[in-house]
């Protein structure tokens, strides 16, 4: 079951799954085959959560089970550190520059730098720390000169 | 100070989101320049988040059947708690960062304690928030130093920016019974972070010769009836559409 759901992709990231991103915190089933999905959103106001909830509906009619649930959890808070190696990976293969490891506390890391994912260069500098979406923002690479999106570490 | 009235205290806090929410998606297409309108549309969208959270919550400990959509387009300007800064317009480019700068430093000392609270649901909003008005502050910080510390134009502005917006700051730690969270307190840290700002802008901190207040008890400025106006006529005049 959680299979299933899991392998639901993400509408604004369609390269990773939502378990690869962590927003699946839980699957539960009852005994009497109800299912319950827990799922936490990016930012609080992330409009891809509709498309997400629909998406998994959908996902379990195919698979027959029309008794379903999806949970907005906001506690513990996601954060990038939760996004899978795997996950990681595929946005980095997608010309998504993954996140560095989030500050713990509420006291911002020391960043380094962010490597490009077209040429692996360093030599890269932020364009604009808003993006497309509100989990990335905009950076350009100074040796192939190339603009990328970063996931912003949270 | 009385025990914590989540209600009123949710209400108030999903109202200043809103409406802050509201003002700055005013910007799209028209900021300085196209990662402004992108970046001023994010810190919106996480406010506006933040506010359906807050006034959900609100509206199930009501328990009158009020949703998210009920209270955000249903009450009029005398049923919003709103504080008055969040409702003022947002003038040219430096007096909206000067109110990101003065909101974003209190919400985020806000939520910081919030987080910690009693109440779950508010902890959690709060646990959420908090990391993106970190960023949302940072931002404010960002500009309030370049326009601060900039040329004799941007400088002139950000002075009178400042000017326009200070006597609303007060507001923000005006005692509120019920709060989650001691408004008073809120107002050393406050003042350390935008001092700090500040005076590594090279700008003083202004000094009013006078305070506004009200919001919280539906006493607001006329610019927030014409924001209600335009955002719920939609709302009001399709009751219940979708799309």
């Amino acid at each position: 079951m959680r299979e299933v759901v899991a392998a639901v992709q993400d509408p604004e990231l369609p390269v990773v799954t939502i378990e690869q991103l962590g927003i699946l915190r839980d699957v539960r089933v009852d005994d009497g085959g109800h299912v319950t999905v827990d799922i936490t959103p990016t930012y609080s106001g992330c409009p891809a959560m509709d498309a997400i909830r629909a998406d998994i509906e959908s996902a379990l009619a195919e698979y027959g089970i029309h008794s379903v649930d999806v949970l907005t959890v906001l506690a513990p808070a996601w954060t990038t550190d939760w996004i899978t190696p795997d996950g990681r990976a595929a946005l980095q293969d997608h010309g998504i520059a993954p996140p560095g490891p989030a500050a713990h506390g509420t006291v911002t890391a020391l960043t380094l730098s962010v490597r490009c994912p077209h040429c692996g260069s360093p030599d890269t500098r932020e364009l604009s720390r808003f993006g497309s979406t509100a989990c990335k923002a905009l950076w350009v690479c100074r040796s192939c000169q190339e603009p990328f999106d970063h996931m912003k570490a949270l | 100070m009385t025990g914590l009235q989540p209600q009123p205290y949710a209400l108030a806090l999903g109202d200043d989101a809103l409406v802050l929410a509201q003002r700055l998606g005013e910007w799209v297409a028209r900021a300085p320049e196209l990662e402004e309108d992108v970046a001023l549309a994010n810190i919106a969208l996480d406010l506006l988040g933040q506010a359906r959270t807050l006034l959900t919550y609100a509206g199930e400990l009501e328990g009158a059947g009020r949703d998210e959509d009920a209270l955000a387009y249903w009450r009029d300007d005398r049923d919003f708690r709103n504080v008055l800064l969040v409702e003022l317009p947002g003038g040219d480019f430096a007096q909206t960062m000067a109110r990101q700068l003065v909101f974003a430093a209190y919400q985020y000392e806000l939520y910081d304690r919030l987080r910690a609270g009693a109440d779950e649901t508010l902890a959690a909003v709060a646990g959420k928030a908090v990391k993106e008005v970190h960023y949302h502050r940072d931002h404010a910080t960002q500009w309030v130093l370049r326009l601060g510390d900039g040329t004799d134009e941007s400088r002139r502005r950000m002075v009178a920016a400042l000017d326009a917006v200070w006597p609303y700051a007060d507001e923000l730690f005006e005692p509120f019974d019920g709060a989650g969270v001691d408004p008073a307190g809120l107002r050393e840290p406050w003042t350390a972070y935008v001092g700090s700002v500040l005076a590594e802008a090279g700008l003083a901190v202004p000094e009013p010769d006078g305070r506004r207040s009200g919001g919280r008890r539906g006493l607001h400025t006329e610019h927030l009836g014409y924001l209600l106006a335009e955002m719920q006529h939609l709302h009001r005049s399709h009751p219940g559409a979708t799309w």
